[in-house]
């Protein structure tokens, strides 16, 4: 059977999602892979009695997506394809989590977010990898860490300093959110829990929510909301990196950079502000547009903050990234290689940090990035120096993107009204984060209405970076490497 | 070295001098004034329109506890609601966050925070606080970040974050409680020695927020634990944070 060809937020009707027998489904998944596809979603769907396996495989250089499915019985179980193709590890002790189809063979078959030791005697609790050896410890940290930061369990096997293998227990910020969607049915909630999946990512996830709507709904946005969105997204890109190399800077001790880019960052979001009224983003995006526009004023406002912030983060990060006590921590610290990151199916800036050329907005264009096409930019060491600077040349690239997106006319509605959602479809939205790749599926049933809501926020594919980032580094390297991701906990639990 | 020197003078002095006096613009939305008059027949939109369910009719009222402040109800209200940007939203007492019709920001804020005289001598010069995310989005934990950056800088009034309970005077929430960190929660709560202070940031902390009818949340820590302050807002802004606890320190 022939795979069902779309591209990112074209919907289709369920029909046309070939049913196929679980096990050509994987014969063709690894050839597909080894062709050259990607694993973007792999989630099931209650159907009647039986369980839909739904995958989404990406061509990143033909900008399509291709989709197929399989069924299963309650119980059923399949043969894992992670000892053939490791990008699927996660995704299919998922679904085993969300729907208890065991994949036979999975070498790490463990839970995903429910596993938290004491806190519900049904669920499978969270066993550890246990090092043996002379004067081998387990440094256990979390779920409450140092700082003000969300919580998850790392448990280090280490002999000295040294990190033999990380082990992370995550589902401590499980809130039910995918249940949520379903179950509410006001768009304007749905909206607002879109804001919320991970609370510094409001623009992205939102945005790849209202688009898949948008999709659903049969509506075109305005060219100046699609503009208006790109200024949006690159905003809050630019606020975080900033933010992100503040923290770094700390972590090494580097306290002129903590401060410097932390006071940029303000700057960044005060503009966002300025714009919707929220630091974050919130209430900037709806369904149909967006809420707020960009009159003469704004746009002088926003021009003069992206001129002195050019040259104020262009000084700074040459100051951080010429400096020897710098360099000497963040070079060739948790490094991982370009293989791994192939093999694990990394994504965002911490994939092309390690080489990995993948950009939504290039490879998949969605919005107003067909209009502001993006070049991708990639590094090769893969450390946290490659990690850290790739987030200066991404602040740079927004801050054109912005340049750009602002010259663009304003005059358009700002917000068009939509109907009902397409019955019995599919569509598969897919943006560019500041973390990287976020994927959202839906599905509506024959009344128009959510039945299913699959999300995927780029922590999903990168959590394993950081376990393996930190391999044969010193301890004390954690925070650093930790922070050279920053991934998200919420987004990541749902 | 030149560069560095550079850098440094052009980021200058960051630190706003007086936060007491610090304003935020005139976007931010902040305490709504209500006045069912203007347009009665909007406030069942507002009421419906609402995703926490924040608002209430017959008389028409918005509880902060549940507010995001969307600004979806100003949208339909014609009127009838209008957020102002007053950031000064914190109350030592839950039921003062319900705000009825009519009632003027300076009613709201005189009535806010009662000023105890043991908090004060305890902790008006000192305050450690270990700050706990119980299911939080990561936006109030990064607003209660950036309340330690060099333009906020609480550390200058000796309130400060610390990486552990044995060292805090007291414990500050973020998130609904989600069943996988209620007893973590707990366990932080319960390291912290006597006298102690809670205090509940943002929506989801007071009352659950877009969260109140999930069934991956338990909030019967808080049946039991008395909360000393609640900060509204999705999340607040780190003046909201700041204000608060500089009027419950009695500084």
């Amino acid at each position: 059977m022939t795979w069902c060809e779309i591209k990112n937020l074209q919907s289709v009707p369920l029909a046309d999602i070939p049913v196929m027998k679980f096990s050509s489904l994987r014969n063709q998944c690894i050839e597909m892979i080894s062709k050259g596809c990607r694993v973007v979603q792999f989630f099931g769907d209650m159907d009647k009695d039986c369980i839909i396996l739904y995958v989404v495989l990406a061509d990143d250089e033909q900008s399509k997506l291709y989709l197929a499915a399989s069924s299963f019985s309650e119980n059923e179980s399949f043969e894992s394809i992670t000892p053939e193709v490791k990008s699927f590890h996660l995704f299919e002790r998922e679904f085993y989590e969300q729907f208890g189809i065991k994949p036979d063979g999975h070498p790490w078959l463990k839970p995903v977010r429910k596993g938290i030791a004491g806190v519900s005697g049904n669920e499978e609790q969270y066993e550890f990898f246990k090092m043996g050896g002379e004067e081998v410890h387990e440094v256990g940290v979390g779920p409450i860490h140092a700082g003000i930061i969300e919580p998850g369990h790392f448990r280090f096997s280490c002999h000295g300093e040294k990190i033999y293998n990380l082990e992370i227990e995550l589902g401590f910020q499980h809130r039910g959110i995918e249940e949520l969607f379903i179950r509410k049915s006001s768009p304007i909630y749905l909206l607002k829990l879109s804001e919320s999946i991970a609370g510094d990512t409001v623009i992205g996830h939102t945005g790849t929510f209202v688009r898949a709507i948008e999709s659903l709904g049969e509506i075109d946005i305005s060219r100046s909301a699609m503009a208006i969105r790109v200024i949006a997204i690159e905003l809050e890109r630019i606020g975080i990196h900033l933010g992100d190399l503040s923290a770094i800077s700390g972590d090494v001790a580097y306290l002129t950079g903590n401060a410097v880019f932390g006071a940029l960052r303000t700057k960044v979001i005060n503009t966002t502000m300025a714009i919707c009224g929220s630091r974050f983003g919130h209430d900037f995006i709806t369904i149909g547009g967006v809420n707020y526009g960009i009159d003469k004023v704004l746009k002088d406002e926003i021009s003069q903050m992206l001129a002195k912030l050019e040259k104020d983060a262009e000084l700074a990060s040459e100051v951080l990234f010429s400096s020897a006590s710098v360099l000497a921590r963040f070079e060739k610290t948790g490094i991982v290689s370009y293989q791994t990151a192939k093999e694990v199916g990394l994504v965002g800036p911490a994939g092309r940090a390690s080489g990995i050329a993948l950009d939504v907005r290039s490879d998949h264009p969605y919005g107003g990035f067909s209009q502001f096409p993006v070049h991708k930019l990639t590094l090769k060491t893969g450390d946290v120096f490659a990690r850290a600077y790739i987030r200066y040349v991404e602040i740079m690239q927004s801050i054109r993107i912005i340049k750009e997106a602002v010259e663009y006319s304003m005059e358009d509605e700002l917000r068009k009204e939509g109907g009902g959602l397409l019955p019995n479809r599919i569509v598969v939205s897919m943006s560019e984060g500041w973390r990287g790749e976020i994927v959202h599926a839906a599905i509506t049933d024959e009344s128009g209405k959510l039945k299913r809501y699959k999300i995927k926020d780029p922590s999903f594919n990168n959590w394993i970076g950081v376990a393996l980032a930190v391999r044969n580094n010193g301890i004390s390297d954690f925070p650093l490497c930790n922070k050279s991701f920053n991934l998200s906990y919420s987004g990541f639990d749902l | 070295m030149f560069d560095l020197l550079k850098l440094r003078l052009r980021h200058g002095r960051q630190a706003i001098p007086n936060l007491r006096k610090a304003e935020v613009l005139e976007t931010f939305r902040g305490f709504p004034i209500i006045d069912e008059s203007i347009n009665p027949e909007c406030s069942t939109k507002c009421s419906e329109i609402c995703p926490t369910g924040a608002i209430e009719i017959n008389p028409l009222r918005i509880d902060l506890g549940k507010c995001i402040f969307c600004g979806e109800c100003e949208r339909v209200s014609n009127g009838a609601i209008k957020f102002t940007n007053k950031y000064r939203l914190g109350s030592s007492k839950r039921d003062t966050l319900i705000i009825p019709s009519g009632r003027k920001y300076e009613e709201f804020d005189v009535a806010a925070i009662e000023v105890k005289k043991e908090i004060h001598k305890l902790f008006g010069r000192s305050l450690k606080l270990r700050q706990v995310s119980a299911g939080g989005c990561n936006g109030c934990e990064m607003e209660l970040g950036a309340a330690t950056n060099v333009n906020f800088d609480i550390g200058r009034f000796g309130i400060d974050f610390v990486a552990s309970p044995r060292h805090a005077d007291g414990i500050v929430i973020t998130g609904p409680i989600s069943i996988n960190m209620a007893p973590a929660l707990s366990d932080a709560y319960t390291s912290i020695s006597d006298p102690k202070i809670v205090i509940a940031v943002g929506a989801c902390a007071i009352s659950g927020g877009l969260f109140s009818t999930s069934n991956q949340i338990n909030r019967s820590f808080l049946d039991e634990v008395p909360v000393d302050l609640y900060i509204p807002g999705c999340p607040p802004h780190p003046l909201t944070f700041i204000h608060a606890l500089l009027d419950y320190l009695g500084r």
